[in-house]
């Protein structure tokens, strides 16, 4: 995994609350390998036309946000199905940070399983970024992790909280099977309890 | 000191705290599917063993075909899907688990079928463990008193290759419904009811328990609908303490504890349901006496409403980004604002899913079809060959047959259209499934959610119709 530290680059904002994966990325492309590559398949079906050419109102096809690599959401960003090519795809498009107010669960989690950083705010900063952005097409924002930082187009930081576990794995890019690996001892220590306690589970 | 059912499955399963409040946990049951090979395919690729291919059970659901006949091949290569991609996706997962000795419930097994429709049926879900799968409706699980969570591919790589999974302990919120439930609500009626007072994102965050005397004089096949849907909630995980239902359910499945082990079991499982005085960090309440039968109107499953209302209007909406919301949805889903969503004309019906597949639902539609005649294309989609197998015995397949509905294979179906069953842009599906979201069902197809005895009354009359009105 990459590791994340700071970034700072295009933005772009979509306004909708509760944008679920299946608008991500649409259930038919998932059966494709990993290495095909997801980019040109993010937000497809609200981003190209039946005849593949891109609709000009979605906001990644304005020619001020084309090379966005940070997303600024609205509530519930990415609620719905588990399906981590929603994160692969937004990865493979560039995007690397995803700020709103609230994230669906799942997706949330798939973003630091893969590199990319989600990052919580309150719903009025968030709103603020995202006039902001809308106003100025083309505007950056500058996100740093050790700092715990997003510093807006006119400067102003706002800081976010993240957990030490998702920030370090972040930060150093680890590979987190192997970590949990050397947790063995006691995975093994709980599996003899649980032989104990509860046999019938095998 | 008083504690939540959560809090309890919790700490028995914490193997090691981590920084940032994350703890380690251990996963006693893994549940896969085709969705399941991309980690599955990594695995092998860096050489990693599967650390106990014997708590893993695998289905094929999402790509298998549900055409009739199609699970039973009469030749070579008959029933299979066309397209080379959705036919390796079962190929890939049938391969994985050979090579790991997982056992796999694929093409032509009688025990195949919808992930969470297979787990309780075989007794592998039970009370008191944890359970992930690939899957954000593995909440379903929840019902047997489990914490069931669903993960992304990454997880299930890591569950695979440790049979732990780091996780942030999330708040529990409790949601209580009081009362008892009116003639004609179903328990998918309960839970649309639910996520549309708490909405799409109330749940964010939370591992909810269902409670109240609604939950508990609800059957497992009702508790199961209601858990299914709470990552429509935004839900990490939904449960139901576990009681005299839940064991019944489970005595003699073929996974279930046996023997001495019986009572040992059952003995611990009493112990799993929150303590009376637990405390719950958020608390809901719902009289039951006011909910009816629902449909959803929108893209969001928290857009939903009795079906004897109206489709709303936006105009009336304070909140601007709800008001953009609501009329995307309404464009997408060609609503007319301020019009009754009874005799709504549908294009298709869609019996089936993780949601409302298993045996009671089947039982529902199966109540109102019943010597009428379907109007529009209706599948009912069974949610495992040992349901289909039970409904048959029943004579249900010949009440649909009969009915002009058509009768398929199991399979997640036109839930999700992975397999290629899909809708055409443009249709209306009257749908028992658990997501109404743009596409989901097919680009541009349009979804509404509600119960099967709903889904089965559109079928009859081609339209959204309050099925208490048709009498029996």
């Amino acid at each position: 995994m990459e590791p994340f530290t700071r970034l700072t680059a295009v933005a772009a904002a979509m306004d909708l609350p509760n944008i679920d994966t299946d608008r991500v990325i649409p259930a038919r492309f998932l059966r494709k390998p990993r290495e095909a590559g997801f980019g040109p398949l993010l937000f497809h079906d609200v981003r190209f036309d039946a005849d593949g050419a891109p609709k000009p109102d979605f906001v990644l096809n304005h020619p001020g946000y084309r090379d966005a690599k940070i997303l600024v959401t609205a509530e519930n960003f990415g609620c719905g199905s588990s399906r981590e090519m929603a994160v692969w795809a937004l990865m493979d498009y560039g995007i690397r940070v995803v700020i709103g107010p609230s994230f669906g669960d799942i997706f949330f989690e798939n973003c630091f399983k893969n590199g990319a950083l989600a990052v919580v705010l309150p719903a009025d900063v968030a709103a603020g970024l995202r006039r902001a952005l809308a106003e100025r097409p083309g505007a950056t924002l500058t996100v740093d992790l050790e700092a715990q930082t997003v510093t807006g187009p006119a400067g102003e930081a706002f800081r976010f909280e993240i957990d030490a576990f998702r920030k370090h794995g972040l930060l150093t890019g680890q590979d987190e099977v192997e970590m949990t690996l050397a947790q063995l001892p006691a995975i093994e220590a709980f599996e003899a309890r649980r032989r104990d306690e509860m046999p019938w589970l095998g | 000191m008083s504690r939540t059912m959560f809090e309890k499955i919790w700490s028995r399963h914490v193997v090691a705290e981590g920084p940032g409040g994350q703890a380690l946990l251990y996963v006693d049951r893994h549940l896969l599917h085709e969705g399941s090979t991309h980690a599955l395919a990594r695995l092998e690729r860096k050489g990693r063993p599967v650390r106990r291919p014997e708590a893993c059970l695998a289905t094929a659901d999402h790509y298998v075909s549900t055409e009739p006949g199609a699970v039973v091949p009469t030749e070579p290569g008959a029933g299979e899907i066309a397209n080379p991609e959705i036919r390796a996706m079962v190929a890939d997962l049938d391969r994985h688990t050979r090579r790991l000795g997982i056992t796999f419930f694929g093409r032509g097994e009688p025990r195949q079928g919808i992930v969470h429709v297979i787990g309780p049926e075989q007794g592998a879900t039970q009370p008191g463990i944890t359970l992930m799968c690939g899957d954000s409706h593995t909440a379903t699980h929840g019902a047997f008193g489990a914490l069931a969570c669903g993960i992304g591919s990454t997880e299930v790589e890591h569950v695979l290759a440790t049979q732990c999974l780091w996780q942030r302990r999330p708040e529990v919120m409790r949601i209580t419904v009081t009362g008892t439930r009116p003639f004609g609500v179903m328990a998918k009626d309960v839970i649309l009811a639910i996520i549309a007072r708490i909405g799409a994102g109330g749940g964010v965050g939370h591992a909810i328990e269902y409670a109240g005397p609604v939950i508990r004089a609800m059957s497992m096949d009702e508790r199961m609908t209601v858990c299914n849907m709470s990552i429509e909630a935004g839900g990490r995980a939904g449960m139901v303490a576990p009681d005299e239902t839940t064991f019944a359910y489970l005595e003699g499945r073929p996974l279930a504890p046996r023997g001495d082990m019986w009572p040992r079991a059952l003995a611990f499982w009493k112990t799993v349901p929150s303590d009376a005085d637990a405390v719950y960090d958020h608390e809901i309440t719902l009289d039951a006496a006011e909910l009816a039968p629902t449909v959803t109107w929108g893209t969001s499953p928290q857009d939903a409403l009795p079906i004897t209302g109206r489709v709303p209007d936006p105009s009336a909406v304070g909140d601007p980004a709800r008001r953009a919301s609501m009329e995307r949805a309404l464009a997408y889903m060609a609503l007319t604002p301020g019009a009754p969503l009874a005799g709504t004309v549908v294009s298709r019906v869609f019996i089936g899913s993780c949601t409302n597949s298993r045996l009671e639902d089947l039982r529902a539609a199966a109540a109102v079809a019943k010597g009428r005649r379907a109007a529009v294309p209706a599948w009912v989609v069974p949610g495992s060959g040992q349901i289909k197998r039970a409904a048959e015995a029943e004579g249900l397949d010949r009440v649909f047959t009969d009915a002009g509905f058509e009768w398929r294979e199991p399979g997640c179906s036109m839930c999700v259209g992975m397999n290629g069953d899909t809708a055409a842009s443009g249709e209306r599906v009257a749908s028992t499934s658990n997501r109404n979201f743009e596409g989901r069902q097919g680009q541009g197809a349009r979804t509404h959610l509600m119960s099967p005895a709903m889904a089965a009354a559109a079928a009859i009359t081609g339209r959204l119709t309050d099925v208490r009105t048709l009498g029996r």
